[in-house]
């Protein structure tokens, strides 16, 4: 397997996607102006469960700049009043019966500028009928809790599912068998990705070839395609799904919105192209959140530090809609990966899904499908252990971790770990942290009464999702497709399935091809984002692109290799058993300097070279990637916090990340992934919520009340690596996108809460804000969310 | 109402609605597409543009106010045909991903540098805590910045530095 080795087009270079955008030159979606365009507004609910008793258009109808107002029931008139969500659910597009959550979809207005079609939504008069919401999912399922869908026949109470993982037998015994026993409630809040580039899209229905063109900020071109095509009865062939340069995804960019089906709607009503652009509101308050899952967590030990087993109880809230993007089988995403990194005898979870009054969605934010849920339960679970047993959490951890000759590896519940070697890595985060020396400056700084924390996590991610016999979302197999076409001069364009939204993917899979072709990354091109020349595949999130995708390109290179050796052999009159592929040649085996570069054979490919029998000439190939299992990338983190016990502000001082993630085809990208996770999880634990009051207001509407962290919150990113090649991957990569997202958190919560051990502090939920600090320190009760009462 | 703007040196006249904000004016009205436009409440900084020689949050500037003055925009960044050795920062150091807040950083990294042109990290972090990135943790733009600002030493030592931004490697 050369790919596991040093690789001559692999490596730091820069990307070519950035000669654009340091220009200001990129194409984002709101930078696409079509001729005779018109704007779209949408008209939200201010009230978080109402009945819709009258929707009156007639004075914004008659504003002059107006084209066309929709509503609920003009979309009803075209089936299209309700469209399916990612589980199966179906989602209003706008509201005919009541609305279900602050911010819903209410009304569709189309203007000849965004200004006037902002001024018309104020013209719609819609009066509405309060009634009780249900914002704590704690009282769900409580008899008297109202329903929130009592649209769904036969529907009686607020439960979505009730779904378990793991042997719940085995895990008694082990739980009757140990010394210790610790347990844990915690909530992981609800989050939004909020990235910068909010949600948009431009339809443009073309009423005499009856082509419908969708640019839209979307994550998966073609799995929207192929929605839009069931929903709408267009013929799939007549859809094209653009995605232009996107401005940061996260999962955010995953769904379907009822603001792109009421753009195509508004440019099917007026023939015209319709763009429609949230607001930074409506983003945070109507697209898809992540997380909401409150956690009981326990674990089991041996007085000596062996854990034997591992329980969890979860209640998650989905919103007022199903919107959850995950493979179908998986209600609860992965999260019943949550028994970590550790060699359990045995685990078992239960997670039951409600819905609420809160917008809808789920499992968006780099989160890979809840592994980020699971990785924080387990990583505070083991802390509340070694602080129980009375051991250092690293130590505890070491002793518990899968060692590198358990691999492949079945978890209790099921996964098959690819490999890994975690103690390597843990050691590595301890040095490069200075560990030991750390603890000793903690022990001198609480003599003088300061507030250090040193916080571990170590995590263990399931990515690249996913073989077509396991996954699907919405009976769509999790397999992605590449073309590659070399042209005669030798220079190739490869097209993907995936889409990038800051990942490079232009660069790295360039290098990619060019590695298994002897070429120059400059002379590939990558095409992605257009369903109409690229080939089907479910697109870029759950950290799949590089495990899937990337995958396909190299199956399809190395196709196009072997193609490439029977013209060889053509040219150079030998059998193609003589020629062996070295130094980004075929040669002749015994005589290295008889030789032929994919530039020379892609030209006699295309000449009037005798070819043998079969060989039709030219070198395209193209590939479907159907995963053989996931990739499962791991990492050892450390934080170092300062907590102020006056103000209860918390400083992170270092970040230490070592990652796993395979093969590095180019090490500055990866690396780049990984500081963005890392500030992710720094901004969840610290500052980031989501939340709401007990009326259903959201409280976290803008980046005002949204915080996000800035360079200021940010250290200096402390990594290292280490490399376990993925065995089953064609170069042994594993992805990385959201190994940072999925591994920080919990070692930044780890670290303040290590930091306030002096005051016997065991627990506090994110986000750790001064004032949650402040009050875990006074053992006073904190509660962000408004909503969630103890 | 009819405003007169300078921007990235050239003149535009045009007729607006008093209430036009200044990031639709420069995306829409003169299709200067690389500002962008990120929250309406100055937090995020992906509209940051210069008016006159201060970086300014576009989406709570009103068109109106930039009557009469100037206004630099990230198209306006380039001299000549060579690069601001800010944006070649950026490119060599991997100082953005999705590149939709990274008009807005290199301007306030320009700003910085105009001003002083040997920050320090915590300087580099300071300058630039009122716009927001999700992509990049910062590391990488703080790099960038530190790259660009050595970049224009080295050549303020040797030649003068609009050279350098033309002497710099092609990206």
């Amino acid at each position: 397997m050369s790919g596991h080795l040093p690789n001559s087009s692999y490596g730091a270079v820069p990307r070519k996607e950035d000669a654009r955008f340091i220009r200001g030159k990129g194409t984002f979606i709101d930078d696409i102006a079509l001729r005779g365009m018109l704007h779209g507004a949408v008209l939200r609910s201010p009230l978080a469960h109402a009945r819709i008793v009258s929707i009156d258009t007639a004075a914004a109808e008659a504003h002059p700049s107006v084209e066309a107002v929709i509503t609920g029931e003009s979309l009803a008139g075209r089936g299209l009043a309700w469209m399916p969500t990612l589980s199966a659910d179906v989602q209003a597009v706008l509201a005919t019966d009541k609305v279900r959550f602050q911010g819903q979809e209410v009304a569709f207005v189309v203007a000849r500028d965004r200004y006037s079609a902002r001024d018309a939504l104020e013209l719609i008069n819609v009066e509405y009928d309060p009634l009780p919401p249900l914002v704590d999912a704690r009282l769900a399922l409580h008899p008297d809790a109202p329903l929130v869908r009592d649209d769904l026949p036969g529907r009686a109470d607020n439960k979505i599912f009730d779904w378990a993982a793991g042997d719940e037998a085995a895990t008694e015994a082990a739980f009757a068998a140990a010394d210790v026993v610790v347990s844990g409630d915690m909530i992981y809040p609800r989050v939004h990705p909020a990235p910068l580039e909010t949600c948009g899209v431009v339809a443009d229905m073309d009423q005499v070839s009856g082509r419908l063109t969708v640019w839209c900020t979307t994550q998966a071109p073609h799995a929207h395609r192929t929605l839009y095509a069931l929903m709408s009865g267009l013929p799939e062939h007549k859809i094209r799904v653009i995605s232009p340069d996107i401005g940061g995804g996260f999962g955010n960019k995953v769904p379907i919105y009822p603001g792109y089906v009421c753009a195509i709607v508004g440019s099917m009503i007026t023939g015209r192209p319709v763009k429609w652009i949230e607001d930074r509101s409506e983003n945070l308050m109507s697209t898809s959140f992540a997380r909401d899952y409150h956690m009981h967590g326990e674990i089991a030990a041996t007085r000596d530090g062996t854990i034997l087993g591992l329980r969890a109880r979860v209640l998650a809230d989905h919103g007022a809609f199903n919107g959850a993007a995950q493979p179908t089988k998986f209600p609860a995403g992965f999260f019943h990966i949550f028994t970590g990194s550790y060699d359990l005898t045995a685990a078992h979870c239960a997670v039951t899904g409600v819905y609420t009054n809160k917008a809808p969605g789920g499992v968006a934010y780099s989160c890979s499908f809840r592994i980020t849920e699971a990785v924080y339960l387990v990583e505070r679970m083991v802390d509340l252990l070694a602080r129980e047993l009375g051991m250092d959490p690293a130590e505890l951890r070491m002793r518990n971790l899968l060692r590198p000759e358990q691999f492949p590896h079945t978890c209790p519940t099921g996964w098959v770990y690819d490999s890994g070697d975690y103690p390597r890595a843990l050691r590595a985060a301890m040095d490069l942290a200075g560990y030991e020396d750390l603890r000793r400056e903690q022990a001198e700084r609480r003599e003088r009464g300061e507030y250090m924390g040193i916080g571990v996590s170590f995590f263990t991610e399931g990515v690249g999702a996913g073989p077509r016999k396991d996954m699907d979302i919405l009976g769509l197999g999790m397999a992605d497709g590449a073309d590659l076409r070399i042209h005669p001069t030798g220079k190739a364009v490869l097209s993907v399935s995936c889409q990038t939204q800051g990942q490079g993917h232009e660069t790295t899979f360039a290098q990619l091809v060019a590695e298994e072709l002897g070429l120059s990354p400059d002379d590939v091109e990558v095409v992605h984002g257009d369903t109409d020349r690229t080939p089907f595949g479910l697109g870029t999130y759950g950290s799949r692109s590089t495990a899937v995708s990337g995958a396909a390109a190299v199956v399809a290179a190395r196709k196009a290799r072997e193609r490439a050796r029977f013209v060889a052999a053509a040219m150079m009159e030998v059998a193609p058993d003589d020629l062996e592929w070295s130094d980004g040649a075929w040669r002749v085996r015994g005589d290295p300097e008889q030789a032929a570069t994919i530039g020379a054979i892609a030209m006699a490919a295309h000449s009037g070279l005798e070819l043998p029998d079969g060989v039709d000439g030219h070198l395209d190939a193209g590939s479907v990637y159907n995963p053989p299992n996931l990739t499962f990338p791991f990492g050892a983190y450390i934080c170092v916090t300062d907590v102020d016990p006056g103000t209860g502000q918390v400083r992170v001082r270092r970040f230490i990340a070592v990652d796993d993630c395979g093969v590095r085809i180019n090490p500055m990208i990866v690396e780049g992934q990984i500081h963005g996770g890392l500030a992710d999880g720094v901004g969840m634990a610290l500052m980031q919520a989501i939340t709401f009051d007990a009326a259903g207001n959201c409280l976290g509407g803008s980046f005002m009340d949204y915080l996000l962290p800035t360079a200021i919150e940010c250290p200096s990113w402390e990594l290292g690596a280490t490399v376990t090649p993925s065995p089953h991957h064609p170069v042994g990569a594993k992805g990385v996108g959201e190994s940072a997202t999925v591994g920080s958190p919990a070692a930044v919560v780890n670290s303040v809460i290590d930091a306030l051990a002096p005051f016997g502090v065991l627990h506090a939920d994110m986000p750790l804000t001064p004032a949650a600090v402040w009050c875990a320190i006074q053992g006073r009760p904190f509660r962000s969310d408004l909503a969630i009462t103890d | 109402m009819q405003i007169a703007v300078n921007v990235n040196g050239t003149e535009y006249s045009r007729v607006i609605e008093p209430r036009l904000l200044l990031i639709h004016f420069i995306r829409d009205d003169l299709g200067l597409t690389g500002s962008h436009w990120g929250c309406d409440t100055s937090n995020c900084g992906a509209c940051v543009v210069w008016l006159d020689a201060q970086p300014v949050k576009s989406c709570t500037v009103l068109a109106a106010m930039a009557d009469g003055r100037r206004v630099r925009t990230v198209e306006g960044l380039a001299r000549g045909d060579g690069l601001d050795p800010v944006q070649q920062g950026f490119a060599r150091c991997h100082g953005l991903q999705c590149g939709f807040c990274t008009p807005g950083m290199m301007l306030t990294a320009r700003w910085l540098l105009d001003r002083n042109p040997d920050p320090t990290d915590a300087e580099i972090r300071e300058a630039i805590s009122g716009q927001t990135c999700r992509c990049t943790g910062y590391e990488n733009i703080v790099r960038s910045v530190r790259w660009a600002a050595r970049r224009e030493a080295a050549a303020a030592g040797g030649a003068d530095r609009a050279e350098a931004g033309t002497g710099g490697d092609a990206v």
